[in-house]
């Protein structure tokens, strides 16, 4: 069973046309990799649909904008990750 | 349809909140200068405006899911396809799902039928937006209520 880093990856590569070797966990998918909000969106659906989920894309937004939260907690592809996870569980609980 | 003012739903036909569809009607102006262009002694109803029919139809249909909150704004188009000419005076009947309800945004499937066959048909994504006006969100009422879309519930909550 692929891990759900590799899962995002995976999907971000395919969406967004970057060769996949070079997503790592540590990658910001916006600095980084130069991922627009646009095709965020598309990365959404698709992370959406693998997992079941509906990523809080908005509120993210929001904690950013506010300076409650910084991009790197959610955008860096580890972290992400880890949202990720916590959102399985807590529709699993 | 008025086209020059870029109205292009006349009528909703029937709105599913539980379903999460929306079936409207619209019928091609007899009459356009949009027709002096495209195409002179020739005229059709240019595609990317059966795009954008297929677009308001499922505004309209999430502005109703979204109980007038939320505007949707149109970010992509996939998988467009135009499978026939249309031509002025054509009655069309134009549907919208909800596929996907995402974090501020929502993807729809949406067609164009006239005489039962289907004419185009589309995938849409649309960013969903609090409105940046009261002004514009009571235009946009008093759109939905000249299309009918207001149900008494809306109506009540406006």
């Amino acid at each position: 069973m692929s891990s759900t880093f590799d899962t995002i990856a995976n999907i971000i590569a395919e969406t967004c046309d970057i060769p996949r070797d070079t997503i790592t966990p540590e990658s910001h998918a916006i600095n980084d990799l130069g991922i627009d909000s646009l095709d965020f969106l598309d990365i959404a659906f698709a992370i959406d649909k693998a997992f079941g989920i509906k990523m809080p894309l908005e509120q993210w937004t929001q904690e950013v904008n506010d300076g409650k939260a910084t991009t790197d907690q959610y955008f860096v592809l580890k972290n992400l990750s880890a949202r990720i996870d916590e959102l399985v569980a807590a529709k699993s609980a | 349809m008025r086209l020059e003012y870029f109205l292009l739903v006349d009528r909703v036909i029937n709105l599913d909140l539980a379903a999460r569809t929306i079936n409207c009607e619209a019928t091609v102006p007899t009459e356009s200068t949009i027709f002096e262009g495209h195409f002179p002694g020739f005229p059709l109803m240019p595609g990317v405006l059966l795009i954008e029919t297929m677009a308001q139809t499922s505004g309209w249909l999430l502005v109703a899911i979204n109980k007038f909150e939320r505007m949707p704004f149109l970010a992509s188009v996939r998988e467009a396809k135009l499978r026939t000419f249309v031509r002025p005076g054509q009655r069309l009947t134009v549907e919208a799902k909800v596929t996907h309800d995402g974090s501020g945004f929502a993807m729809t499937e949406a067609s164009i039928s006239c005489d039962g066959r289907l004419v185009s048909n589309a995938t849409l994504t649309f960013r969903l937006v609090r409105f940046p006006s009261p002004e514009f969100a009571a235009e946009m009422r008093k759109r939905a209520e000249a299309v009918g879309l207001l149900t008494d519930e809306a109506r009540a909550d406006g």
